[in-house]
């Protein structure tokens, strides 16, 4: 039984002035246990508006998102989300209480939860940024405050967005590489939203392409049959780069001509 | 070298040797003012008023008048805060006590509290009370709108994180909506500080027995001009140190709950 389902799934969003714009329907995807599931597309095509309805922030306008088997109906500590942007760290928390901040609402005790966030911090590799605040450190290193954050809360699945978006591309690929390691290392379920090709073919293990939007859907999912460390310079790696590259262009050119 | 001096320097004057520099300056000009310029009674130089508020501080007048406005300041105040900072915690985060309330916040807080004056003392006499309700009002819409606002400011990812992280609405009040809003709270409270000086000053002159508008409205009658001076120099003063230990304490929150991270 797949952990996630999206059942047909629609949603329109209502403007101001009262227009209707759907972002995406007849949404269709199966998210399997332990896998690292990448949702790729054009900007806008509605890839947010996925991932916040699964998360609960959002509900579908018509159709069902089912997570082992029953209906999302708000937010919950099964699906961990790690926002794009940082501000929703606690700036008045240090590192490692951002980290415990989960336990500390279950009432875990003061040491074992020290001791759990301490873990985790080590596990993103910021073992010894624990006393600073969210303010003195650095955009990646804020990234993997929120990582931590949700992993130390063991949820079932962890919803990421654009996590890396901002940071530089040498950072960004370090953090590529952590983020595969911790995935090994727990195997958590994860729905990653990126929309650029070369992350998605480097994390995941099957591929969802967007079509542009309005109305968005699912084009096609790439499975991609790499293990263990991926080289972007390897043919198999390549194939895969051009076979999600060849899916999702036409739609970057439509998205664009329909901006514009 | 010279670099490291300089340096050294310009960190002193912008520390508290810039103030004492800058109060020296004032003083000087004050008294060159009174000596050579306006030479008349009515503009005692600050040497003159200086040993007139020694006298004042000696007899005990000044610190009798002084405790009395400051009591009232600080019982309005601290009491307008109470109330005003869980009213606008409501009102940023409750839509129907916003719609409620603000009507009231809405029409109150464009009728000065000076023009509050009279009506204070026809309800609550000359005494104690309503220059308490008076710093109660200066203070509280000041605070409620700081509060409320600083509430709707709060990054809507920061509120998700903590449901997705499984907090409660409770705890999501206490741990993410209360300490995100401290510094707008501090900010709206050193605002309402300075009307509280204002309103106070008012008050005093026209209804009360002491206080340094009381002070202020003695020395226009028996003409004491000195006196005068001391005690808006002694505004001055205390105004001065209040809203220093107010900032100092908004900077060192602002280290921990600065809005911006
Ligand atoms: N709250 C909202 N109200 C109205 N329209 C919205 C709202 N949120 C998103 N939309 C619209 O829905 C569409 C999809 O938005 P969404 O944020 O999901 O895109 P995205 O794929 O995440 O884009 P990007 O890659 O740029 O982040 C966009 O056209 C956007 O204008
Ligand atoms: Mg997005």
């Amino acid at each position: 039984m797949p952990l996630v389902s999206f059942l047909d799934v629609e949603k329109t969003y209502r403007s101001l002035q009262g227009v209707d714009y759907p972002a995406v329907e007849h949404f269709n995807v199966e998210i399997e246990p332990g896998e690292f599931f990448c949702l790729l597309g054009p900007s806008g095509c509605g890839k947010t508006t996925v991932l916040k309805m699964l998360a609960g922030f959002e509900t579908p306008t018509t159709g069902q998102i089912l997570m082992e088997g029953r209906p999302v109906t708000g937010a919950s500590r099964d699906r961990g989300v790690v926002f794009q942007g940082d501000d929703s760290l606690y700036g008045w928390l240090t590192a490692v209480e951002n980290v415990e901040f989960g336990l500390r609402m279950r009432h875990v005790g003061k040491a074992e939860r020290r001791e759990r966030a301490l873990r985790y911090l080590e596990l993103v590799g910021l073992r010894g940024q624990e006393q600073k605040y969210p303010a003195e450190l650095s955009g990646g290193m804020k990234q993997r405050i929120q990582i931590a954050r949700v992993l130390v809360n063991e949820p079932k699945m962890l919803l990421m967005d654009e996590p890396f978006a901002a940071l530089d591309a040498q950072t960004r690929s370090l953090m590529q590489v952590e983020l595969a390691r911790i995935w090994q290392a727990t195997r958590t379920t994860v729905l990653f939203i990126t929309h650029d090709i070369d992350e998605a073919v480097t994390l995941g293990k099957r591929i969802g392409v967007m079509r542009a939007g309005p109305r968005s859907q699912v084009k096609g999912v790439v499975e991609v049959a790499l293990n263990g460390a991926r080289s972007r310079t390897d043919d198999a790696f390549l194939r895969y780069y051009k076979a999600v590259y060849e899916m999702i262009r036409d739609e970057v050119a439509k998205s664009i001509v329909g901006a514009s | 070298m010279i670099r490291d001096s300089d340096g050294a320097a310009r960190r002193a004057l912008s520390g508290y040797g810039g103030y004492v520099l800058g109060f020296i300056s004032l003083f000087v000009i004050w008294q060159l003012a009174s000596l050579y310029l306006v030479s008349s009674v009515l503009f005692p130089p600050p040497t003159v008023v200086f040993r007139k508020g020694v006298l004042l501080v000696r007899n005990g007048v000044l610190l009798e008048h002084l405790s009395a406005s400051l009591q009232r300041i600080l019982a309005g105040f601290i009491a307008g805060s109470l109330l005003g900072i869980p009213i606008g915690l409501a009102m940023g985060s409750f839509r129907p006590v916003r719609r409620v309330l603000e009507p009231y916040t809405e029409f109150l807080r464009f009728i000065p509290s000076v023009a509050m004056i009279t009506v204070a003392v026809i309800w609550f006499g000359i005494g104690e009370a309503s220059k308490i309700f008076l710093i109660i009002y200066t203070t509280i819409f000041i605070v409620i709108l700081n509060t409320a606002a600083g509430v709707s400011a709060i990054a809507p990812d920061k509120i998700r994180a903590a449901q997705s992280l499984g907090a409660t609405r409770a705890q999501i009040f206490i741990h993410v909506a209360m300490p995100a809003t401290v510094p707008y709270i501090l900010t709206g409270m050193r605002l309402a500080m300075g009307n509280s000086f204002t309103t106070i000053v008012a008050a005093e002159l026209i209804a009360a027995n002491d206080g340094l508008g009381k002070m202020l409205w003695d020395g226009r009658l028996f003409m004491l001009v000195d006196e005068i001076f001391v005690s808006l120099v002694t505004l001055g003063l205390l105004g001065f140190v209040v809203d220093r230990m107010f900032r100092w304490s908004i900077y060192t929150f602002a280290g921990k709950y600065s809005p911006a991270t």
